[in-house]
């Protein structure tokens, strides 16, 4: 398996391992609001939830760390195939065109 | 220690020389800092009157602008006449070919500031003047500063590929504190009752900044310098 | 790859895995509740974007002064993790911000500063990338006063009136937040050093490639 093919399939691995702990593991829910009180009312800290910006920070931090792996390895695999593919033109006693 | 000083005069006046007799690129830059402002001032106006706080950031934004402008010009033409290698050639100290190129391009702003700060005055209705000292002493640190980063960078880039869009990259992020420090140091005395002790703080930053880079600046020029 | 890669990139990868539950068991904190468990990821990350400026600044000074290209590679590596990792901290603390302090940027020394020193860190990779010949030393050059602003960056936040909190806030972490804090971080170091090792990896390839193609122009 090309490098690029292993870094994939290991980096899916952990995605899916985390998954599986996060899901397994219930974050606590946040207090429910008891009796009705309208949105407008709430102290403005409270008004924005929470959720969506935690998850998408930690969205953020897995696809960039993702996403760089995967450009480091597809790069490399460039690399090493030109390599692979010049020293055996050497070892054949071929110029390159 | 007399070497040194003799390098740094020889080097200030032969670019002294060169653009008092062709003075290509102060008319140029001072043209340019002047549309700056204008182009600023404009897009800053509201009601048929700019925005009051805007005079020193537009100040030091056409300072910034017009030192780009300034450095690329002057070092492309050392460029073109290849005069760059055969001082570097000179049996010289190269800190002290830095220095007197330094000098050469403070001076040069200095010039165009001598421009803009009356320009500026009058546009904004800016009491610019009101503390002359402190405004010499924000401008004078501040040039420095950037002028000190910005000569190391246009000299490296004389030969690389890409090389004017290239300097505002490389140039501008490392001059951030210096620009925010004039910008800053200049609003302050801009204000109807300036408060000394603030004016003084970013000035006593600036000369911290100066000393860093210019310290930075000569420790990297001479292995910088050499390929 | 050395033998401790693949070992070091599973532990890794496993306390990635387990981060969230550390982190969903940390208590929450008393005046920013839910949204300040962005915290065990964002303070990591900065550190490693202080630590691989740090990092490329050292390289980058015993190339110039020095001229192995080791070092060069590895100040390249160093350059592109603290675009990495400051892009993880610049997004991930303004996603906090937004809450904790109702706006999403303000212009306080810490993060003008972080965002300057990561702008530094960009342009060092578009001269590494643009420059053409020559652009080696120059990015050298750029990385040293990149690195003199990393010191600037951490202490500014005592010193100056700011929003952010300050150094003082994890040496004096309570035991329950601290113990996933430190895990968290330890994995951060670990992500770092195998993130470091990859790329200089890439470089030794591309050095590699050049000198086959000279040997097959002699």
């Amino acid at each position: 398996m090309t490098v690029f093919k292993r870094v994939i399939t290991f980096a899916s691995l952990i995605l899916l391992l985390a998954a599986g702990s996060i899901a397994a593991e219930q974050p606590q829910q946040t207090e429910q609001q008891k009796g009705f009180v309208p949105v407008s009312e709430l102290p403005p800290q409270d008004q924005l939830p929470a959720a969506p910006l935690l998850v998408s920070a930690y969205a953020f931090v897995w696809l960039a760390v993702f996403g760089y792996v995967v450009s480091v390895a597809r790069r490399l695999s460039v690399v090493q195939r030109e390599c692979e593919r010049l020293e055996a033109d050497i070892s054949r006693g071929h110029r390159t065109p | 220690m007399n070497a040194f000083v003799r390098i740094v005069w020889l080097v200030v006046r032969k670019d002294l020389t060169v653009e008092v007799r062709s003075r290509e690129v102060i008319y140029t830059t001072v043209f340019f800092a002047v549309t700056v402002v204008l182009v600023f001032a404009f897009a800053l106006v509201r009601e048929g009157r700019a925005l009051g706080d805007a005079a020193a950031g537009i100040l030091w934004i056409a300072i910034a602008f017009a030192g780009t402008l300034a450095l690329g010009r002057t070092f492309e033409r050392e460029r073109q006449a290849e005069t760059l290698r055969a001082l570097l050639l000179a049996p010289a100290d190269r800190p002290a070919i830095y220095v007197g190129k330094l000098v050469g391009i403070v001076v040069l702003l200095v010039a165009t500031e001598l421009v803009l700060v009356p320009l500026i005055a009058f546009l904004f209705q800016a009491p610019l003047f009101s503390q002359p000292l402190w405004l010499t002493a924000v401008l004078l640190t501040g040039t420095l500063g950037y002028c000190a980063v910005g000569t190391l960078f246009a000299a490296m880039l004389v030969r690389a590929r890409s090389r004017d869009v290239l300097l505002p990259v490389l140039l501008y992020p490392i001059t951030i504190p210096v620009i925010i420090a004039g910008v800053r140091g200049t609003a302050a005395l801009l204000e109807p009752t300036p408060d000394v002790a603030i004016i003084r703080f970013w000035v006593s930053l600036l000369v911290a900044f100066d000393t860093v880079f210019v310290t930075l600046a000569l420790w990297t020029f001479e292995p910088l310098m050499t390929d | 790859m050395p033998k401790w890669f693949m070992p070091a990139a599973v532990i890794c990868g496993i306390m990635f895995a387990l981060s969230p539950v550390l982190i969903a068991r940390a208590p929450y904190e008393s005046t920013m509740g839910l949204v300040q468990k962005i915290f065990y990821y964002h303070m990591p990350a900065a550190g490693m974007f202080l630590v691989a400026a740090v990092v490329c600044g050292i390289a980058s000074v015993r190339y110039l002064f020095g001229g192995s290209p080791r070092q060069d590679r590895l100040a390249w590596a160093a350059a592109e993790l603290v675009v990495l990792f400051g892009a993880i901290a610049l997004v991930t603390g303004p996603l906090w911000a937004r809450k904790a302090w109702g706006v999403w940027w303000q212009w306080d020394v810490r993060l003008t500063s972080s965002l300057m020193g990561w702008m530094v860190a960009v342009a060092y990779l578009l001269v590494r990338k643009y420059g053409g010949p020559g652009s080696d030393k120059l990015a050298a050059g750029l990385a040293l006063f990149g690195m003199a602003n990393v010191p600037f960056i951490y202490i500014s936040v005592n010193y100056w009136r700011t929003i952010h909190p300050t150094t003082n806030v994890v040496p004096t972490l309570p035991t329950s937040m601290g113990v996933p804090f430190w895990f968290c971080f330890t994995a951060f170091v670990l992500l770092f050093v195998l993130l470091l090792r990859l790329r200089v990896r890439l470089e030794e390839q591309r050095s590699r490639l050049d000198v086959l193609y000279l040997s097959l122009d002699e």
